[in-house]
């Protein structure tokens, strides 16, 4: 195991390398005509050439990028042109909100996904499975901003109720209150999501259920729910957790849809924000990041999958 | 093709439905009633009536014509960016997979790395650079999807490659490119068609939530994710049927796609089944 999991930690390397080449890109791909007007709209620097020298475009291409990332590698991801803060301290002060509204829709997904995929399983081709189906697909069809937009709209119209939006609380102001905000908006992501979730749940556990220690141990005389749970769920678990770790950026993109709909501070609406405003460092702060913290989750499930499955780590 | 209809009705439908949306975007000038930014001061935000069947916006603008336009909007961006997709994609995963070696595996580490960066996050990131309009859409849609499907692609020439019918006509003479293109290249048709299906759906998605943030299809073309924007909530508070009637649209469109696609891939590639 621990030789599988050096191995697996020195892959992660060439991908963060070729990440962070993604993201150095950003700022070298802004065209002519964006750079005149980050400097009319908004007056990032008083000319091309100050502006060049705030983004750090003024040295050869090999040092800039030896200078960006030794700067990355320090912590500093950049500074904004709009505010001039660090973008490591936005993040920072952003990233509960996303983890929070993350987690709990992963929460809500798998509460859903989880029991009905079982169910739709076990009893195969009857109306349960048939409904739990039709919700798979009405889930990955419908898309999660109509939903919100929906919920926002429609209890207001007809019942004079609005969440409210706008006005935020902090964890340290309102415990309960701060965790009532990501209700909706969780539930809008995670039931959305829900339905990719359920449909491999569905596809696992049909395949793991016709094996032949599933048959023997209903033959040896053990119950429904030791036999599904126990034997089916166990060794369907190993592809559900790939999924739902592969799930993470969808989670994320999500994020930034959820965020921007029900006003929440997170890092979906802090990328918003910088795109409207051209804020360029802020962008590659906020990609780097987060494409980091997908290199990683990829890397959280490839050793659970090891732990999962003993299968896995020899080889 | 009959058979098909009669294997999978639900498939069917949904290339029914699919086909029904593709005409109405292509037909919308001969359908629409009312241009789709032909504004009448005097009927803003009216309910559905017998002259305006869907209702009105905030401009006095006709929704029915608005969501008839927006089809041409969501199957243009979605035929266009597919169409794009399995070009890049096809081609990256064929060089990838046929030529294997080193090139592979540096072009498969890129793909690696550029599939961590969330997808609506790749495309806003693309969008912002480009700046928004329908080919930049289209653009940016077909090239992150075409470097996520040549995944797909290099594992099926990957399969394809290790039969012994290539290495017959390699050994007859024939060259790379002729291998290719009359060996592989048809052996591999059944997944390029299945993720072009599945593909459509979230493009279709994509160009929505890009458009409904703001980044997308700019107004006043009328794009279904634009027409339920943000800008708009005030009006959908005090006329819900504004928000109501692009996302039937655009959740009937995927749904036809989803179809299709899930029956595609049970008839032509039985390995994939249950695997979404």
């Amino acid at each position: 195991m621990v030789r599988y999991a050096i191995r697996r930690l020195l892959l992660i390397l060439p991908t963060l390398f070729l990440v962070s080449l993604f993201v150095f890109a950003i700022v070298r791909a802004i065209p002519g005509d964006v750079v005149d007007m980050m400097l009319e709209q908004f007056q990032y620097g008083r000319d091309a050439d100050e502006l060049r020298a705030r983004l750090g475009l003024d040295r050869p291409l090999a040092v800039q990028y030896a200078r960006w990332a030794s700067g990355v590698l320090r912590g500093d991801l950049g500074t904004s042109l709009w505010t001039n803060r660090p973008a490591v301290r936005d993040i920072a002060a952003r990233f509960p909100v996303t983890m929070t509204l993350s987690f709990l829709s992963i929460a809500i997904s798998l509460l859903v996904a989880l029991p009905i995929g079982i169910l739709a399983a076990v009893r195969q081709d009857s109306g349960a499975d048939y409904a739990a189906r039709s919700f798979a697909v009405a889930a990955l069809s419908v898309p999660n901003f109509w939903l919100a937009t929906l919920i926002v709209v429609l209890p207001s119209y007809y019942f004079q109720w609005a969440p409210s939006i706008g006005s935020f609380t902090t964890f340290g102001e309102r415990p309960g209150v701060y965790l009532d905000q990501f209700i909706l908006p969780a539930l809008c992501l995670g039931v959305a999501q829900a339905g990719t979730i359920m449909r491999m749940t569905r596809g696992m556990m049909l395949e793991v259920l016709r094996q032949d220690y599933v048959r023997t141990a209903v033959a040896k005389g053990l119950g429904g729910a030791a036999v599904v749970l126990g034997h089916g769920l166990r060794n369907a678990a190993i592809p559900i957790v790939t999924v739902i770790g592969g799930q993470l950026p969808f989670y994320f993109g999500g994020s930034i849809i959820m965020e921007h709909i029900f006003g929440l501070p997170g890092m979906g609406s802090f990328v918003l924000e910088a795109i409207s405003r051209r804020d360029y460092p802020v962008i590659q702060a906020v990609n780097l990041f987060v494409a980091s913290l997908v290199v990683l989750s990829n890397l959280l499930v490839d050793l659970s999958y090891g732990a999962l499955d003993p299968r896995v780590r020899q080889d | 093709m009959w058979t098909f209809v009669r294997r999978k009705p639900l498939g069917a439908a949904g290339g029914l439905l699919l086909f029904a949306m593709l005409a109405l975007g292509l037909l919308a000038h001969v359908v629409a009633p009312y241009d789709y930014d032909e504004a009448d001061v005097f009927s803003r935000l009216k309910a559905p009536s017998v002259d305006h069947w869907l209702g009105t916006d905030n401009l006095g603008r006709d929704l029915l014509s608005r969501v008839i336009y927006g089809a041409r909007v969501s199957m243009g961006v979605g035929f266009g960016g597919v169409a794009l997709g399995l070009a890049i994609g096809t081609s990256v995963g064929l060089v990838s997979g046929y030529f294997g070696g080193r090139l592979d595996l540096l072009v498969q580490r890129v793909v690696d790395a550029f599939m961590c960066f969330p997808l609506l996050l790749v495309a806003l990131t693309i969008m912002a650079i480009l700046g928004p309009g329908l080919e930049n859409v289209i653009l940016t849609l077909g090239l992150v999807l075409g470097i996520r499907d040549s995944r797909v692609i290099r594992s099926a020439v990957l399969a394809v490659k290790a039969h012994l019918y290539l290495e017959a006509a390699r050994a007859l003479g024939a060259g790379h490119a002729g291998t290719i293109a009359r060996h592989v290249l048809p052996n591999i048709l059944a997944p390029i068609i299945i993720l072009g299906t599945v593909n459509l759906g979230a493009v279709i998605l994509t160009e929505a939530a890009l458009s409904f943030l703001g980044f997308g299809v700019p107004p006043p073309r009328p794009s279904w994710g634009g027409m339920l924007s943000g800008s708009g909530l005030v009006h959908m508070l005090r006329a819900p049927w504004l928000a109501l009637w692009p996302g039937i649209a655009l959740s009937l469109s995927v749904f036809g796609a989803n179809m299709l696609g899930d029956a595609l891939r049970d008839l032509l590639d039985p390995r994939l089944r249950g695997n979404r």
